[in-house]
């Protein structure tokens, strides 16, 4: 599977290797919450690996197991040949907000790591002014934070970590919280370095839910899945760098992540019944995805040029919709019987194109009746409200109950969720102040 | 100074998830160190009750000296009130166990009127120290400590908790030991909040400085050379002339604390705030510049910037594997520890039991309650008129730029000028025209706390945005309904804020304020303030202490069942953020 024709940087020696690694968090009722599963992977000298998946699928959890920065429930981690316990010198990380200290400037943000290892003042400012030369900020040595852009800011963390020559640079989703274009231009400055062998590290974990960014930078790319977060697949990126993103191959692997990631795990478990909707329970988490967002994708299916059936990698692109956003409603429209999801595609059912040629009223009719068939959670509460004589609930009841299955967190989203779908299709009614569920709307 | 632009003080924020059941033991405890100290001082009271007043003279050529003593005192206690800060607010946020009794006991400590503890503390002090006038100055200056450092600590424990993950990870990961990490990271993390809180804690204390500085205890009569004793002691000559160049003299010095203390450290305080984008105000402060500019504070700053980098330097113990957790469990410590605490809530339960329970008739304690009930009516009233007038005012001023640039300082300094001063002049009217003392002594109480709500309310509306006041504009809101949808609502949150601290700081002026002199006269208005003042100058420690108590519970009561709830009602709804 790891033939690749990487010109910069042979596959040799292993750097790291992560085997059967499991994370669980205790639950209140002494339960636990399991959130990776089973997890193993090998980074070898050379090479970049991408962790892609949706938030929540662990792979930033696995990340920071990987920094030392928390223990992992069961399995091993061992960073050359050497278990990982706390955080290893020749590990650096990057991360998604900068976490750069606004207090100190660029030169003492880099200096950092290299004055924590007690370094010679001579030796902390040559490497502190050649690491910030290398990544592009000589002039910017005395800014604080606060005055650059956000890409500056991220060149920032970039030479922070580089500046104590790890072995493996641990990127989470760095380039998630700046714009487009600055972006694909640090992700090209950056991949121009390390083909150019201009870095001291040795090899990458990259943690993105950015498809295009994962085939554009990886060697291999790890597709992880939710509930408990798992590695789904792995897909061997062998394009030569630098790669085109309209280039038919890169279009190709794209789709077929589309279709890895839209997979169902009933076809991945060998005679296990194939089901079109996954079921879910009370116990579920769900996503906060507003009514907006699912009629509005259902009516972008319906209409031309997609007439009920679409690609989603399309869709995406079409909307400017990364998966993280993407994907919980489709899904959401899945388990609503809306729609049906698999092989990259995503496919109107018969109510779901009813549901986009209805009027107003007719649509919350429609939703209403499939809210509470398939969302349990919506149906549960819709029942104990009709049970009560009172027709009222207090909020603190469900999250109890959710408490069970879920953290706190969760629950609370959980509800927040199905607060704002029930809301649109008038089954019930929910008075934040007092924290109570009726079934009267406000006059 | 930019009002919006600061970072708020806020009350609450950290207490409520531990405050509940812990509220009690907290009580307890607290009441049995009142307890303990008030007995500590009886048994010594009798050999200091011949101490000699110090000689103090009415001639203004003194002042310059006087007002230095004062300032002086202000500053060590400032530099106590900061160790303190960094040690216990620091060990509450690092070990859980601790965590759970040392937020409560902070959180009841700040109900304490400061006042009280004077009477009780000042002989105590004395006797430790065999040089007798630095006895009463060690006094005098645990009673500014405590008028400071419970909001500071608060503060610091607040930020110390709140570090945001990503940095806390990011120091793991580049490996930084915990000296390093408190230094590098925490400090500076929480430096806008406990910067904001210093200076809101040295404007209160002002008052106090001035309060503990003449003090008698039974026959112990103790004037330390300062404003305050000058001030005592112009009372005593009824000399308004000496009151007027008290006056002025404190005026100048709390100019000259907000130009060159209070406004530079803002400003520079600003630096560490996490919120990067430029937003709002920027502070600025022409003393800063200047200090900023100099040759020989950039010397000094880089000397200290040596000394902590050596620090740094020492060979560190070894990271421990998980960094990002806190110290926890370990079972035998954990016994260990709650058997502490039980002997700690035994012995103090029994002391109060024996000291003040036995010996406390009902017939007395009734008639506590009685004043108590008194003192609240008029906290209550004050601080309703008080915002009356206040939230227009405030709102008024906070929706225009150049009004609240001018209004802002002046009310920050009034807030910070030690109201005391001025006790006199009011005296001096109702004896000349025999006023009722019961109604006309109560204004006193909130005289220097009333611009803690100008000042947040003018705060909330400058920070109202820009685009929401168009929209109401736009829709035509005016009169009685953009007040009731939109200008109140919008101020709430800060309203809050400042009428916490007000009405915090007008059961404080009560032991002040409601029995007054002037000569040989004396003033009583019936109240709790009275009470505790009384028994201060017949040194009857029981009543002290239960007087104290009382009070403290009564403000402990309030909060938790008014300003707690409207606090976080406010902080909920009316947030804008």
């Amino acid at each position: 599977m790891n033939s690749l024709p990487n010109v910069a940087h042979a596959p040799s020696s292993e750097l790291l290797r992560v085997d059967g690694v499991r994370k669980a968090f205790p639950k209140p009722d002494g339960g636990e919450l399991l959130v990776l599963e089973g997890v193993n992977l090998a980074l070898a000298e050379g090479q970049i690996v991408g962790l892609l998946g949706r938030s929540g699928s662990g792979k930033s959890t696995l990340l920071r197991l990987i920094a030392g920065l928390d223990e992992p429930s069961g399995g091993q981690l061992s960073f050359s040949g050497r278990p990982i316990a706390g955080p290893a010198s020749g590990i650096a990380m990057v991360f998604q907000s900068f976490a750069l200290f606004p207090w100190l400037t660029v030169f003492e943000n880099v200096a950092l790591g290299l004055e924590a290892q007690h370094m010679p003042k001579a030796e902390i400012r040559k490497r502190s002014l050649a690491a910030i030369d290398l990544i592009g900020l000589d002039g910017f040595e005395s800014a604080y934070p606060r005055e650059l852009s956000g890409g500056m800011r991220q060149r920032v963390g970039f030479a922070r970590a580089l500046v104590v020559q790890p072995d493996i640079l641990l990127m989470d989703e760095p380039f998630s919280a700046l714009d487009v274009l600055t972006a694909e231009t640090l992700r090209t400055d950056f991949l121009d370095l390390w083909t150019e062998r201009r870095l001291p590290i040795k090899g990458v974990i990259l943690v993105t839910h950015n498809i295009e960014e994962a085939v554009l930078m990886c060697d291999r790319i790890l597709v992880f899945g939710s509930n408990p977060g798992r590695i789904l697949g792995e897909i061997p990126v062998s394009l030569p760098q630098p790669r085109k993103r309209l280039d038919a191959k890169f279009r190709d692997l794209v789709e077929h992540i589309y279709v890895v990631m839209t997979s169902r795990p009933s076809d991945a478990a060998p005679g296990a019944r194939g089901e079109r909707f996954p079921r879910i329970t009370v116990g579920t988490v769900l996503p906060r995805v507003s009514s907006n967002l699912l009629s509005g994708l259902i009516e972008t299916v319906a209409a031309p040029p997609f007439g009920g059936t679409a690609d989603l990698p399309k869709i995406a692109s079409d909307l400017q919709m990364e998966i993280d956003e993407l994907f919980p409603v489709a899904e959401t429209l899945q388990v609503m019987h809306f729609a049906e999801v698999g092989g990259g595609d995503i496919r109107l059912t018969a109510e779901g194109m009813a549901f986009a040629n209805a009027t107003l009223d007719e649509r919350k009719r429609i939703f209403a009746r499939h809210l509470l068939n398939y969302v349990p959670l919506a149906e549960h509460i819709r029942r104990v409200l009709d049970e009560r004589a009172s027709h009222a609930a207090r909020k603190s009841r469900f999250v109890d109950e959710l408490e069970d299955f879920m953290t706190e967190d969760d629950a609370e989203q959980s509800l927040r969720a199905v607060v704002s779908l029930a809301r649109y299709a008038e089954v019930f009614a929910y008075d934040d102040e007092h924290e109570m569920f009726s079934l009267e709307n406000p006059t | 100074m930019g009002g919006g632009a600061m970072t708020r003080f806020e009350p609450f924020a950290f207490v409520r998830e531990l405050a509940s059941r812990w509220d009690a033991i907290a009580i307890i405890v607290v009441i049995g160190l009142l307890v303990f100290f008030a007995e500590a001082s009886r048994g010594l009271f009798e050999p200091l009750s011949r101490l000699q007043a110090l000689p103090l003279s009415l001639a203004p050529a003194n002042l310059p000296v006087y007002a230095a003593r004062t300032t002086l005192r202000m500053f060590v206690a400032m530099a106590l009130s900061l160790l303190f800060t960094f040690t216990y607010a620091t060990w509450a946020a690092k070990s859980e166990r601790a965590e759970k009794i040392l937020v409560p006991i902070l959180d009841i400590l700040q109900s304490v009127p400061i006042l009280g503890f004077l009477s009780v503390t000042v002989v105590f002090f004395m006797s430790l120290v065999p040089g007798r006038v630095l006895g009463a100055e060690f006094a005098a200056i645990f009673v500014i400590f405590t008028s400071q450092a419970w909001n500071m600590a608060f503060s610091f424990y607040q930020s110390l908790r709140t570090v945001p993950d990503e940095l806390r990870e990011a120091a793991a990961s580049f490996h930084l030991s915990p000296w390093m990490r408190f230094w590098r990271l925490e400090a500076p993390f929480a430096m806008p909040a406990l910067l904001w809180n210093m200076m809101m804690s040295m404007s209160g204390s002002w008052f106090f400085v001035v309060a503990s500085e003449a003090i008698s205890v039974g026959h112990t009569n103790i004037a330390l050379p300062g404003v305050g004793s000058y001030i005592a002691l112009a009372i005593e000559h009824r000399s308004l002339r000496a009151i007027g160049w008290a006056i002025v003299t404190m005026l100048i010095v709390i100019l000259a604390y907000d130009q060159l203390i209070f406004r530079p450290l803002v400003v520079w305080g600003d630096r560490f705030r996490l919120d990067q984008e430029q937003g709002g105000l920027v502070p600025s402060s022409w003393a800063l510049t200047m200090l900023q500019r100099s040759r020989l504070v950039g010397g000094v700053h880089s000397l200290f910037n040596a000394l902590l980098r050596w620090t740094l330097r020492e060979p560190a113990a070894a990271a421990p594997p998980v960094p990002v957790a806190r110290s926890g469990s370990g079972r035998r410590a954990g016994l260990l520890w709650f058997v502490l605490l039980v002997l700690l809530v035994l012995l103090a339960a029994w002391r109060i039991a024996r000291t003040l329970i036995v010996a406390t008739t009902l017939h007395e304690a009734l008639a506590v309650a009685e004043l108590a009930c008194l003192t609240l009516l008029r906290v209550v009233v004050l601080i309703a008129l008080a915002s009356l007038v206040w939230v227009p005012v405030g709102v008024w001023v906070g929706l225009r730029p150049r009004a609240a640039a001018i209004v802002q300082p002046v009310a920050q300094f009034l807030a910070a000028f030690p109201s005391n001063l001025l006790f006199p002049l009011v005296v001096f009217l109702i004896v000349t025209w025999k006023l009722n003392p019961d109604l006309w002594l109560s204004p006193l109480m909130i005289l220097g706390t009333q611009w803690y709500i100008l000042f947040n309310v003018i705060a909330g509306a400058a920070a109202m945005p820009m685009e929401l006041r168009y929209a109401t504009r736009n829709l035509g809101v005016r009169g009685a309904l953009w007040w009731r949808r939109v200008a109140l609502p919008g101020v709430l949150p800060y309203y809050v804020t400042g009428a916490i601290t007000a009405s915090g700081g007008a059961w404080n002026a009560s032991v002040v304020a409601e029995v007054v002199r002037w000569g040989s006269l004396t003033i009583h208005a019936h109240g709790l303030g009275a009470y505790i003042a009384e028994a201060t100058d017949a040194a009857d420690f029981h009543r002290i202490i239960l007087g104290i108590t009382t009070m403290s519970l009564f403000v402990v009561a309030v909060n938790r069942a008014f300003w707690r709830p409207l606090y976080y009602y406010a902080e909920r709804k009316f947030r804008l953020s």
